[in-house]
This record gives C-alpha cells, sequence and structure tokens, in this order.
C-alpha cells in the first residue's frame, strides 16, 4: 500500500509542533516514519491499539519507569537509552527475562525533530542490543513551556523462570552484599554537564542492561535473595531499602566499595557522596554467605560485572540502620537521602 | 585522589588515635569545642569519636552558617522573595530553614515566589545581567569566608552598573561568637560547659588568619588550635590541644599550616573593610543578640542594600518552643538530649535549624550518628566480613 504523506518528515529541520499529537495525519506519519520505522517489529507492524505478544511459562513481572534527565544528551548515553536500560533492568531485579518494552512518549512542542530522531534510534538501538522489543507505545505533544523537550515512559515485562525466588524482602542476617562496578558514574556525567562543570576526563554515564548479568548470576547461584539496580538516591538509598524491606540491618566497609578515582574527585569538588549518585547499569547483590565467592566469580568474568565487589554483610538490627566501617577507622550510619542531591537525573 | 587521601589515612588516624590516648591523663577530662560545622560533620562523617578516649569530649560550636540564622531573618527573606518582580538568590541550605508560619523558602517558591539557588554570588549578579527588568537580591548568609565573594559581587554590580542588584546581607563573624561562648554564664560561671580548648576554624581563618584567636587564648586562657576539615586535621588538632592542656600551655597554634597564615588573606579582608561595617548588634539564633557581630552595607554601597531599599525592620521571632538548638549551638545540650531529635525534628522534616544543614549538630549526628543512641547489642554485632 502506498502511504498517503505527500512529503517525508522534515528531520533536518523540523520540530516537534501540536499535529503531531493531535490524531491526525501528521501524528500518524511521525508514528510511522520515525517510531514503527525505528523499533520494526511483527507486533508493532500490525499497527493495532495495543500489542498482542506470546508468553513462556512462569510469573509475569511488570515495571514501569518515567525518565525525565536534563539534559537529553550526556556523556556514554541520552535519555532514549536510558529509557530502555531503565526497566529493563526493574524487570531484571526480578530475576526476570525481559520480554517486551511499551513506551509513552511526551513531546514538547518545539523539540527538533532531529533530536527525537536521534533520540528514538539510541532507544532502537538499545532495544535490539538487549534483545527486548518496544511493541506498543503512544505519543503526546504539550505545548512550548510544558514540558523539557522529552519525557519517555516506559513499560517492560518479562517471565521469572521456575525455581527463582528474588525479592528485597529476603535478606537475612549472614548474608552477604556485593556491587557490580563502580559507584556514582551516571549522576556525576550528568551533573558535569548541568553546571556546566567540565573536568579534565570525561566521566561517562554506565547507563548498560542488566539482564544478562544476571541470567550469568542466576545460572550460578539460582538462590540469590535480593537483586536491586541502585538508581536515584544511590547505593545507600538501595541498601537502606532493603534493609527495611526485609527488617534487618547492613554493615559496608568504605574502602571495599568500587569508586572510580575520577567520581571520587568530582564528588569532593561538587561537595557529593558517591553513595548517593545514582548509577545506571550497576546492580546491589545479597546472597547466603556461602554462594558469595561463586557469585562474585560469575559477576566478574561478565563484562559488565568487571569491577564487582564484596561491599558488606547483613546483621541483625530492629532499627535497620545502614553502617559504615569508614576507612578512617571510625563507624557512621549511612542514612536514606535527605532533599535532592541532584535533580532530574534519570 | 592526591592531597585529599593523605588526610584521611586510616593507619595514620589510629597512630593519632592511640597517642591521643597515651597523653591524655586518665584522671582528667578534656573538652574541647569545635567552632565550625565543617569540623563537627567531618567528626560525624568518619566517626572521628570512636577513635578518642572516653575522657576526651567534643562540644559542637555555633559555627554553622545556617544554623545560626534566626527565624526572624529568614521571615525576611521569605518577605522579599514574595515581592513582585523579585527574584531572590539563595545558598541551597538556606531553602529549607524553617521560618515563622510553618514556612521556609522552599515552600514560598512552591507559592510562587521566585526563588532560585546557586553556588556563588557570581550567579546571582549574571540572574541580574539576564534580569533586567527584575530585581535580583542574593541572600548572601555566612561567616568570613563567604563575606568576600559578596564584598566582590557588589563591586562588579557597581562596576556593570547593575542597578537591579542587591543583597540582604546576614554576614556574621566568627571572634564575636567565640567571646561571647567564653562570656556565657554556662563557660564563666556554672562550669556546664566545660571547654578546655578550641579547634579553631579552618576554612573562616584562611581568611582573618591565626591573629583574632590571639586575644581568647591570652584573656581567657584557652589554647586554640586551628585545623582543616579533613579528619587527620582534627585528630592532629585534638593531640595538640591535649598537650597544651597538659603543659599549662594557653596558645594559638596552627595545625592548618597548608592554607592558614597568622596575618590571613589581606586582599580580601581589604575588600571587606571597604564594602562593609560592623552592625552594632546582630541576633544568632542560640545566641541571642550579639554585640558587634556582624555586617552591613556601608553608607557608600546603600543603593545595593535591600533591607535600605525596601525598608525592611529586624524583627525577633521566637524559636519553636522545645527545640534546643539554642542550648546545643552553645554546647550546653547534646543533639540526642533535644526531646524533639529524630521525632518531630528530622532532616526532611526540620524544626530547628541544627536539623536542616548538614554542617548543623543535629543533622550530623542523626544522619551518621544515631546509632549510637540505641543498644548497641545489635548495632556493634558484625565487623564487615
Amino acid at each position: 500500500m502506498k502511504r498517503g504523506f505527500t512529503r517525508a518528515l522534515d528531520f533536518r529541520h523540523g520540530q516537534v509542533e501540536m499535529t503531531h499529537g493531535s490524531g491526525g495525519r501528521a501524528m500518524a506519519q511521525l508514528v510511522e516514519e520515525l517510531f514503527v520505522a525505528s523499533f520494526d517489529n511483527e507486533a508493532l507492524r500490525r499497527m493495532d491499539d495495543q500489542a498482542q505478544v506470546e508468553v513462556p511459562p512462569g510469573r509475569l513481572v511488570i515495571a514501569t519507569d518515567s525518565h525525565v534527565v536534563s539534559p537529553l544528551f550526556f556523556p556514554g548515553g541520552d535519555i532514549g537509552c536510558l529509557s530502555v536500560h531503565g526497566t529493563v533492568n526493574d524487570v531484571a531485579m526480578a530475576g526476570a527475562r525481559p520480554l517486551y518494552l511499551a513506551a509513552g512518549f511526551i513531546l514538547e512542542e518545539g523539540l527538533p525533530l532531529a533530536d527525537l530522531r536521534r533520540i528514538v534510534e539510541s532507544m532502537a538501538r538499545a532495544s535490539r542490543g538487549a534483545g527486548v522489543p518496544v511493541v506498543t507505545g503512544d505519543t503526546k505533544v504539550v505545548e512550548r513551556g510544558s514540558g523539557d523537550g522529552v519525557f519517555i515512559t516506559t513499560t517492560g515485562v518479562g517471565v521469572v523462570p521456575p525455581g527463582v525466588d528474588v525479592s528485597g524482602s529476603r535478606a537475612r542476617p549472614g548474608d552477604v552484599v556485593l556491587v557490580s562496578g563502580t559507584m556514582g558514574d551516571h549522576g556525576v556525567a550528568i551533573m558535569s554537564l548541568r553546571e556546566n562543570l567540565s573536568f579534565g576526563t570525561t566521566i561517562e554515564s554506565d547507563t548498560a542492561a542488566l539482564h544478562g548479568l544476571v541470567a550469568a548470576m542466576l545460572a550460578v547461584v539460582p538462590g540469590i535473595h535480593c537483586l536491586r539496580d541502585p538508581t536515584r538516591g544511590g547505593l545507600a538509598t538501595t541498601l537502606n531499602e532493603l534493609a527495611r524491606q526485609s527488617g534487618v540491618g547492613i554493615v559496608i566497609g568504605e574502602d571495599r566499595i568500587p569508586v572510580r578515582g575520577e567520581v571520587n574527585s568530582a564528588c569532593e569538588f561538587l561537595g557529593l557522596d558517591p553513595l548517593y549518585v545514582a548509577n545506571e547499569g550497576k546492580l546491589v547483590a545479597i546472597c547466603a554467605a556461602d554462594d558469595a565467592q561463586r557469585l562474585l566469580g560469575a559477576m566478574r568474568a561478565h563484562p559488565l560485572g568487571r569491577d564487582a565487589a564484596i561491599i558488606g554483610q547483613v546483621i541483625e538490627d530492629e532499627h535497620a540502620f545502614v553502617q559504615m566501617d569508614t576507612a578512617f577507622g571510625g563507624r557512621r550510619v549511612v542514612d536514606w537521602l535527605t532533599g535532592d542531591q541532584l535533580p532530574r537525573i534519570c | 585522589m592526591k592531597y585529599i587521601d593523605e588526610f584521611r589515612d586510616g593507619a595514620l588516624a589510629r597512630s593519632l588515635g592511640a597517642a591521643i590516648t597515651r597523653e591524655a591523663a586518665p584522671g582528667r577530662r578534656y573538652g574541647f569545642m569545635e567552632f565550625c560545622g565543617g569540623h563537627t560533620h567531618a567528626i560525624a562523617r568518619y566517626g572521628v569519636t570512636d577513635l578518642l578516649p572516653g575522657n576526651v569530649r567534643m562540644i559542637h560550636g555555633p559555627g554553622c552558617p545556617v544554623c545560626v540564622l534566626p527565624v526572624g531573618r529568614v521571615d525576611m527573606a521569605i518577605e522579599i522573595a514574595r515581592r513582585p518582580g523579585v527574584i531572590l538568590a539563595t545558598y541551597g541550605d538556606t531553602m529549607r530553614v524553617p521560618a515563622s508560619g510553618r514556612l521556609s523558602l522552599l515552600k514560598a517558591k512552591a507559592q510562587g515566589a521566585d526563588v532560585r539557588m546557586v553556588y556563588s554570588t557570581q550567579d546571582a549578579v549574571r540572574l541580574a545581567e539576564e534580569n533586567p527588568g527584575r530585581e535580583v537580591v542574593m541572600f548572601a548568609i555566612g561567616f568570613e569566608t563567604t563575606t568576600p565573594p559578596t564584598a566582590l559581587a557588589i563591586k562588579q554590580a557597581e562596576a556593570k552598573g547593575l542597578a537591579n542588584f542587591l543583597v540582604f546581607c546576614n554576614h556574621v563573624l566568627t571572634p564575636s561568637a567565640i567571646s561571647h561562648i567564653l562570656e556565657s554564664p554556662e563557660v564563666r560561671e556554672l562550669g556546664t560547659v566545660p571547654i578546655d580548648g578550641f579547634i579553631g576554624p579552618a576554612h573562616v581563618s584562611t581568611i582573618i588568619g591565626s591573629r583574632p584567636y590571639e586575644f581568647f587564648a591570652e584573656e581567657y586562657q584557652k589554647p586554640v588550635v586551628i585545623a582543616g576539615f579533613e579528619p587527620l586535621d582534627v585528630m592532629q588538632a585534638i593531640l595538640m590541644l591535649v598537650r597544651q592542656v597538659n603543659e599549662g600551655r594557653a596558645e594559638v597554634e596552627n595545625e592548618f599550616t597548608r592554607a592558614v597564615t597568622r596575618e590571613g588573606n589581606q586582599k580580601a579582608q581589604a575588600l571587606v573593610a571597604e564594602v562593609f561595617e560592623l552592625r552594632r548588634e546582630f541576633e544568632w539564633r542560640g545566641l541571642g543578640a550579639v554585640p558587634y557581630s556582624a555586617l552591613r552595607l556601608k553608607d557608600k554601597y546603600a543603593a545595593f542594600d535591600a533591607e535600605r531599599r525596601y525598608g525592611l525592620v529586624d524583627r525577633q521571632v521566637a524559636d519553636h518552643k522545645a527545640c534546643e538548638c539554642g542550648a546545643i549551638l552553645r554546647g550546653v545540650k547534646q543533639p540526642a538530649d533535644c526531646k524533639l531529635f529524630g521525632t518531630a525534628c528530622t532532616p526532611e522534616n526540620p524544626l530547628g535549624s541544627c536539623m536542616v544543614s548538614s554542617e548543623g549538630a543535629c543533622a550530623a549526628h542523626y544522619t551518621y550518628g544515631r546509632f549510637r543512641d540505641f543498644s548497641r547489642k545489635s548495632a556493634a554485632g558484625g565487623a564487615t566480613p
């Protein structure tokens, strides 16, 4: 069938206009020439208002995540790939295999179509790389001044294989706490752009899909107790969430936490604590002490877990404190984040 | 991190801790006030007290710029921010300081006031340049460290002919606060605050030098050791204070020689002297009205003075009845002594100013140290594997 658009979208000089969200021909053209063309897959090509997909047996996992990062493009990634990785990771942290994504776009009038295409193509690349197709979506346009270029909400579904039971409430005293790599890369990459602070070296976001790493970990230790990606609020916040959910305390060692030298320096300079800075391609795992070394080995054997480390252990504590033995030799609480360290980073 | 890690070295910390334990006379108690919030923060964040013997006690002082701002001045800042056409530029910490009527700058912002967080006075000058039709008021707070940048901004605004740049000046002076504490009845007569010596300010001293402290050391016979904000600086300063006390000396010593000289930064001092003059008195939260303890703009720069342009009048507003910030800022009480601590007053919902800034004694204790307030049974279990 011949498409009814007389002129192709002008990706060089064009901008998002209100008509791109009004449900008319302009919207249909944007959907076809950009979204369907980029995400191209069987379910999407059918052009229904929903996607019909096959689901293997197992427990269904659903996760949703809205992405409002500013700036839209940053070293190591952009809002597009971030919106794929973020949701794929949320699904994977249940020990699930992510299967499909849905994407909702809120576009601000005036956004250059070139930027939108760059974002959508980055999303498509991330989705193909992860093997998780975007099978349905939605587009809305808001007036200039009512958005910040583009907001993207993605929803992911996946299936947990039988025998796997991962939850933030399963940490037990005696368990061991691991991280998959260096902390704080993403947040510092964003912050250094936003404040127009340039450093001698460029710190890149660590944005990545972690389901491959999770699968490799579960293959070796199917009985992992907890998995979580320390995004907003960083490692400190994630550990506090896990401690509260499981009703336990956690003690970590400051000198065991991997942090890049340049991230540490940037944090020192900006007055931030790397433990509270966001990550987009790292995970925290808690497992039984007997499994810890094998799990660490499996993580380090995977490219996304090269710098994995055991950072602490779970203890009994009715107050659910996360404590840290400082490299200096004292001990302190690692508390929930108060207020905002960095605005709008993911 | 070069030039940083050296000052946070665990092995050196342990050996300094051992030296303090060895040299502190077992039958004697040592109480040292760290004046600055920066020191309070370092002590809590790195767990410095874990390395000190039981008879060496640190007393938190009032040196947290946000903490000492009285409610009345925050109310005035909100009043300015609500004026039509005004942009109030402020350092981040002040946004959450509780004001009258359950307000704060953050809440006033949510209600429509144009409050912008800035990192420096330079950002505020830029705002004024970018918004010629608006009046941009810098909510200037802080001790001697932040005063020169405010003076510089005023000079720049003058040079650029920026008539829409104003300063709401709340700059305060360290030496007057220290003498006020030393003159307070708790220290002089009642002996409820056993101060044997001071850890002197780090960054403030880079500006004013070590000389202003010589007066206290001599007049009040209290040793002062100026120290940097790194935890090893603090440990070294404590050891130096213990030695002075043991030897019956009361001198000004400088541990922070890598940044502080006796004369300080004379260029900055000259700049401040050119733009500012002493206020007859200024209200501090916790300390009350302290004579000659704050600065205001000289007549020559009256055009940049928000207080004068808007005809603002100082007002006295009482703190929350049960809030112990005042006593904590004087070193009379500790955060855990306050009924509100950790219950009604938390960093998310601060009632008192000491809970707001990360340099405040309550926030530091809540964020880093409150596990000590509970039974050590569970908290002490399990070292790092």
